[in-house]
């Protein structure tokens, strides 16, 4: 029989991060609740098989796996429409700041507009840029969540910077 | 603005997430120092750096992280039943299958199944219902309301249910009713009516149902019996350990009460 004291007291520490993370992924307040809660519960049915190591990725990933599952059965071609991405050319490149850095480092005053540039972002970039951004996971911690490669996970992390910042720019030129 | 790539983008970006080391990072210093193209690409870096600091941080609400931690410690006990009331969700794993040995001791597993798809949809829900109703029995998890009074139960359900599930009390027949609960099958919520007959449990799901009536009829698993009808609107699964023939006298009951 597993231990509901040990398994709270290493997973409802991270209750915050895999809330946020399903909020991201689900776009919605109650989906996210529905997937955390499904996601604890086969975290302590696994909780066996947990090594330790980083118990908040470790939660996180079944929380990502979860949110999939859900987002599959209730809009799988949504989901399916942004295979392709990482095979985009040009990763390397620069964000088009029509007025410069400056001016884009303004437009983060503009609050209320980021939520809604981020929900936009293709899942595999959105999710890769909150694990990093606002869970503040290392590289290697966000490919094991994600489950890809470091290499892919960086150039996620720049398409994603350089899409919002551009979209930053193009909202405010409107 | 048409940027060229300088192949150190990427780099830049990890020493701003910090994922450089000193060798790396003084590699990568003596090459920005001279790099216009670092130079805007550290700029739209920190831009967005500087956006997501504005972005949501979603926490989980202090009903949730209860309901939750209680969700949590329910196997111990009966912990948990006046906090806010979660979805329930089905327990996979050990904890499951020791009330089953305990109660389908010496049952046999043999029986046929003759609901296979067409009554209930789909295949699987007999193997649900019997779980259902065997992580029902462990302590606490039993019943959200508890009454004996049909004219307490029903109007419990409403507001919980999309739908409105007939109850009844059957007290007269020798399955009195204990209480409901709300349980979660097949991707809906549904209404679960229990009731005991000596020392066994029997519980009614009940939900709603699209096709026509359909007669009862018995699937077998574990020990466990689930008699399956639909009737006015509602599909209805009777399951319990009691043995087939006292099943069946309670779906006749049913039927047979006003």
């Amino acid at each position: 029989m597993v231990s509901e004291d040990a398994f709270a007291a290493v997973a409802l520490p991270h209750l915050d991060a895999a809330l946020n993370l399903a909020r991201w992924l689900t776009g919605s307040a109650a989906d996210a609740e529905d997937v955390v809660q499904e996601a604890m519960v086969r975290a302590l049915t696994y909780f066996s098989s947990f090594r330790g190591g980083s118990s908040r990725a470790w939660i996180l990933q079944i929380v990502r796996n979860t949110a999939y599952g859900a987002l599959k059965a209730r809009h799988g071609e949504r989901l399916a429409g942004h295979t392709s991405f990482d095979e985009a050319g040009g990763i390397e490149d620069l964000p088009d700041l029509a007025d410069g850095p400056e001016k884009s480092l303004m437009l983060a005053d503009d609050l209320s507009r980021i939520d809604g540039l981020i929900e936009r972002l293709p899942v595999e970039l959105r999710e890769t840029l909150v694990l990093r951004e606002l869970e503040e996971l290392s590289y290697r911690e966000i490919a094991h969540v994600t489950a890809a490669p470091i290499g892919t996970v960086m150039s996620r992390l720049w398409r994603a910077r350089k899409m919002l910042v551009r979209a930053a720019a193009e909202g405010e030129a409107r | 603005m048409s940027a060229a790539d300088c192949g150190k983008l990427l780099l830049l970006q990890a020493e701003l997430d910090g994922e450089l080391d000193a060798a790396e990072a003084a590699a990568l210093a003596e090459h920005r120092a001279g790099c216009a193209v670092c130079a805007q690409g550290r700029a739209a870096l920190l831009a967005a750096r500087e956006a997501m600091r504005a972005a949501t941080y979603h926490r989980a609400s202090a009903e949730f992280r209860h309901a939750l931690a209680a969700r949590l410690r329910t196997d111990r006990g009966g912990a948990g039943r006046s906090e806010p009331r979660l979805r329930p969700v089905r327990w996979p794993g050990p904890t499951w299958w020791g009330p089953l040995t305990t109660f389908g001791a010496g049952a046999a597993l043999a029986a046929a199944i003759i609901l296979t798809v067409s009554p209930m949809g789909r295949q699987g829900i007999v193997a649900q219902l019997v779980d259902d109703h065997v992580r029902a029995l462990q302590p606490g998890h039993l019943l959200d309301v508890v009454s004996t009074n049909q004219h307490t139960v029903k109007p419990w359900f409403d507001g919980r249910l999309d739908f409105a599930p007939p109850v009844k009390d059957l007290a007269g027949d020798g399955f009195p009713l204990v209480g409901g609960r709300l349980d979660y099958l097949h991707g809906r919520d549904v209404a679960v009516l229990v009731y005991t007959h000596g020392k066994h449990v029997v519980e009614l799901f009940v939900w709603p149902a699209s096709g026509e009536a359909t007669e009862p009829a018995r699937a077998d698993r574990h020990g466990y019996h689930v008699i399956h009808w639909t009737a006015a609107g509602m599909s209805l699964s009777a399951v319990s350990d009691l043995e087939p023939a006292g099943l069946e006298q309670f779906v006749r009951d049913w039927q047979h009460s006003p």
